[in-house]
């Protein structure tokens, strides 16, 4: 495990408050990759596992907030992706919660940070249990 | 997923094989669904330590020798095969490649059509003397929980349900509602012999004619 934390964020909202932490300096993992996509319904699970296969130590899929996605539904489909994703990998005994999604909108840089904050932390801790 | 991974326990080199026409569209054994479980085996694997390679394939039929010809060199590859196809497929390629041993991942349950999408329901149990025709297009041996050839019995719920599972519309309702807006509701009154279970025999086979 290469500890990285892939972020796929969607480019109505997540990318750009991703975008609007650096501006305002605000401190989020090092470890943390973002990956802008059009829309986090554009991420399948297949991209979720081979980013765990990688090594990476969780993904997140960061999307619109309920009712503000640009292509409609796409935060809906991410969603139920994201479980599916879950229940995948409690078949073969890895953690679920390397796999999460959030909702937040493109002038929320704090919940962002403290989303890619929280994750590192959980990993961390979960890799010190072992 | 225990079952495919105890499986696949012996061997470092597989083949997943998709299919391409049924399984894929009742989402258990396409392309996407190859690569998912193939990506599940290496992830399961890498953590116990035990590294797996997976070669991924999907043919547009695997019940097709043609089709499942395309994946000779594949195959002569790995040490075993990991099929997603339904029964016929699986047992195709074991045909075709005798030496390597191919395992089923899905358990074909029923022939079928998808209701809504992601619902998928048992329409034909392929019986060889269908009556269709005489019951509105509704077949009552496979879509009746009874099986019953003449009916409805005796429990069918207000509302038209099944008493065995209320969550299933009672054959024989659907049927007599399909002939009343025939105005074919006097095949309701005929009596139906018991079917001939011998019109096919078993393990089935067609032959056809020569041109």
């Amino acid at each position: 495990m290469n500890g990285r934390i892939i972020a796929f964020c969607c480019e109505h909202s997540a990318y750009p408050a991703a975008d609007l932490a650096g501006r305002l300096r605000l401190h989020y993992p090092e470890s943390l990759r973002v990956i802008r996509v059009p829309c986090a319904g554009r991420v399948d699970v297949i991209h979720i596992l081979k980013a765990l296969e990688k090594g990476a130590s969780a993904v997140l899929v960061l999307g619109c907030e309920d009712g503000a996605c640009h292509h409609i539904t796409g935060n809906i489909r991410a969603k139920e992706r994201v479980k599916q994703c879950n229940v995948l990998l409690k078949e073969i005994g890895v953690d679920g919660r390397r796999a999460v999604m959030f909702s937040l909108s493109p002038n929320a840089p704090h919940k962002f940070v403290r989303v890619a904050n929280d994750i590192a932390k959980t990993m961390k801790e979960s890799r010190e249990a072992r | 997923m225990e079952e495919i991974k105890q499986a696949m326990a012996l061997y470092k080199k597989i083949l997943v094989a998709g299919c391409g026409t049924c399984v894929t569209v009742c989402w258990a054994g396409g392309e996407k669904e190859v690569g998912i479980l193939a990506s599940q085996l290496r992830l399961a694997r890498s953590a116990a330590g035990n590294d797996i390679v997976t070669l991924e394939a999907t043919v547009e039929r695997q019940c097709e020798n043609e089709m499942v010809a395309e994946l000779k060199d594949k195959v002569a590859e790995v040490e075993a095969v990991l099929s997603l196809a339904c029964g016929s497929g699986v047992q195709t390629m074991a045909t075709m490649f005798e030496d390597k041993p191919i395992f089923p991942a899905v358990n074909t349950t029923f022939i079928g059509m998808p209701e809504k999408e992601g619902l998928w329901v048992e329409m034909c149990g392929a019986c060889g003397d269908c009556y269709l025709d005489r019951t509105g297009g509704i077949c009552p041996m496979v879509r009746c929980s009874k099986g019953l050839l003449n009916g409805p019995c005796g429990g069918t719920r207000k509302g038209g349900k099944c008493e065995i599972d209320p969550d299933k519309d009672c054959a024989w309702v659907l049927i007599y509602r399909r002939l009343e807006r025939q105005g074919r509701l006097d095949l309701m009154r005929e009596y139906y012999a018991p079917k001939n279970f011998r019109a096919v025999k078993r393990p089935g086979k067609i032959q056809a004619a020569k041109a």
